[in-house]
């Protein structure tokens, strides 16, 4: 039996080796890893930017004061790792959790919360977060704080993984599953997806997912890169649909899936930066809506969930300044920003269109007058 | 002399109003109830900035971002307001492309 398991051991590494080939081509991510901080308390985000951007990898960081605005931000862009706070105002971290868990099945989750709570504890991993972390008290605390964020941001641009076995591929899950010779009910999740695989004495007899049934569900299920899993009672009546062996099964697939990878097909990571991303490079910049003057046309954002509430007090704002200007002859507006103890906003007009720019707390009114012009020139060119 | 009347003639300039500095406070009605603007400054134009002013703050709470400062910059004139529960004071000052603007 030993032996048994040691030659396929070898064998199976085989499998993964070439399943792993193409994780770099689907993770193309930039070097920088993205993190956002979810705090309801501004000290504290400013606080964390400073430690975290002290990491080896020197990730770029992003804040956000609630969970919506979070959700809005992760939907803008794909971020690497989400930090969040447990007990905040309107939407509190477990509801967050729940969102990010369904929407963002890839995204890293850490929580960083003062309530020491074992029961908060539990229902944070039971959404599947990777991390609990207390906020931590000393130096110490914080240093090893330092060292699992910088931990989990390399195995997130390693390996992705599935939760509950940290750093494993679904590959090697049926295999440990398949070896066994045991007889369970994969149900494997991957964000609003998920499937079955039945296996009966170490055979791999049958799966499903969604619409596909036998092998097209279990390519499927295998090219999800991470996801979570749950071990299922057996059902040894499950008729079979598959015949092959589970390693032949696994080489299959993985081929299949070297094929699809080489087809290039764009990574959710590697997207291009749309032009108001490329504005949010900016140091401070929380959203951006780009509002056309013509009420008919589309508004595009970005880091905002819904726009045209902006757009509308953009649009009302800068034409009655315009009437202003023309009544007291000082010409139309050159400038224009607001200050507020949410965050700050500028806003800029140029031919048919006004931009708006939502900015950080932390900035002061001659900062935002400085990055309003330098999003202003990026944006004309 | 009357081609001369002709070159000197003053009549558009006695209708131009000279920008002034000075504040203006107002309530939440946009009733004026201070102000430190020369009796020269129209109170016509007064009111229509304060009421200007007081429909961004109001439309921008609307909007869920409340505001507590506006910075508006006009080629020849700067306003900042400081909203003041519902009411707000206003600065005018007034602005020369070749006089450095304040904080700039």
């Amino acid at each position: 039996m030993r032996r048994f398991w040691q030659n396929d051991c070898c064998g199976l590494q085989l499998v993964h080796k070439r399943f792993s080939l193409d994780v770099p081509k689907l993770n193309d991510m930039s070097a920088r890893p993205k993190i956002l901080l979810l705090d309801d308390e501004q000290d504290l985000l400013d606080m964390y930017k400073e430690i975290l951007a002290q990491l080896p990898s020197h990730p770029e960081i992003h804040l956000a004061n609630s969970g919506a605005r979070a959700i809005a931000l992760l939907e803008a862009e794909p971020f690497t790792l989400l930090i969040s706070d447990l007990r905040m105002p309107k939407m509190d971290g477990l509801q967050v959790l729940s969102i990010v868990r369904r929407k963002f099945p890839d995204l890293r989750v850490v929580v960083m919360t003062s309530i020491t709570d074992e029961q908060y504890r539990s229902r944070a991993y039971a959404m599947g977060v990777d991390l609990f972390w207390v906020k931590p008290g000393n130096g110490e605390e914080m240093k090893m704080f330092q060292d699992c964020i910088a931990s989990l941001l390399g195995q997130d641009v390693q390996s992705g993984g599935f939760r509950g076995v940290q750093s494993k591929g679904l590959v090697d899950i049926i295999q440990l599953e398949c070896l066994s010779r045991g007889s369970s009910v994969l149900k494997i999740v991957n964000g609003t997806r998920d499937g079955r695989i039945w296996v009966c004495e170490g055979d791999i007899v049958d799966a499903q997912c969604g619409d596909l049934s036998a092998h097209a569900a279990f390519k499927e299920m295998l090219s999800w890169r991470t996801g979570a899993f749950e071990i299922l009672p057996a059902d040894l009546e499950r008729t079979r649909t598959i015949f092959e062996n589970y390693q032949g099964l696994l080489l299959d697939s993985a081929q299949s899936l070297d094929e699809a990878g080489d087809s290039g097909e764009p990574s959710p990571g590697g997207t291009p930066l749309t032009g108001l991303a490329a504005l949010s490079r900016v140091d401070g910049v929380e959203f951006i809506v780009e509002v056309p003057t013509n009420e008919l046309e589309t508004v595009e954002s970005w880091g905002v969930k819904n726009a045209e509430p902006y757009a509308k007090w953009t649009r009302e704002s800068w034409k009655s300044l315009c009437e202003l200007g023309e009544k007291l002859h000082v010409g139309d507006p050159v400038h224009f920003h607001g200050l507020g103890w949410q965050g700050h906003v500028g806003l800029d007009a140029k031919d048919s269109k006004q931009i708006f720019v939502g900015f950080a707390r932390s900035l002061n009114s001659d900062q935002i007058r400085e990055k309003m012009n330098l999003i202003c020139s990026k944006w004309v060119s | 002399m009357g081609l001369l009347n002709f070159f000197s003639k003053t009549d558009d300039v006695s209708n131009l109003t000279r920008l002034s500095s000075g504040s203006i406070t107002v309530d939440s009605e946009g009733t004026i109830i201070t102000s430190t603007l020369p009796r020269s400054f129209p109170e016509m134009q007064v009111e229509e900035i304060s009421s200007r002013v007081l429909k961004i703050f109001k439309d921008a709470k609307e909007a869920q971002m409340p505001l507590t400062e506006l910075i508006l910059e006009f080629p020849a004139l700067k306003i900042t307001a400081r909203e003041l529960r519902g009411g707000a004071i206003i600065f005018l000052a007034p602005s020369s492309p070749k006089v450095p603007k304040s904080g700039s």
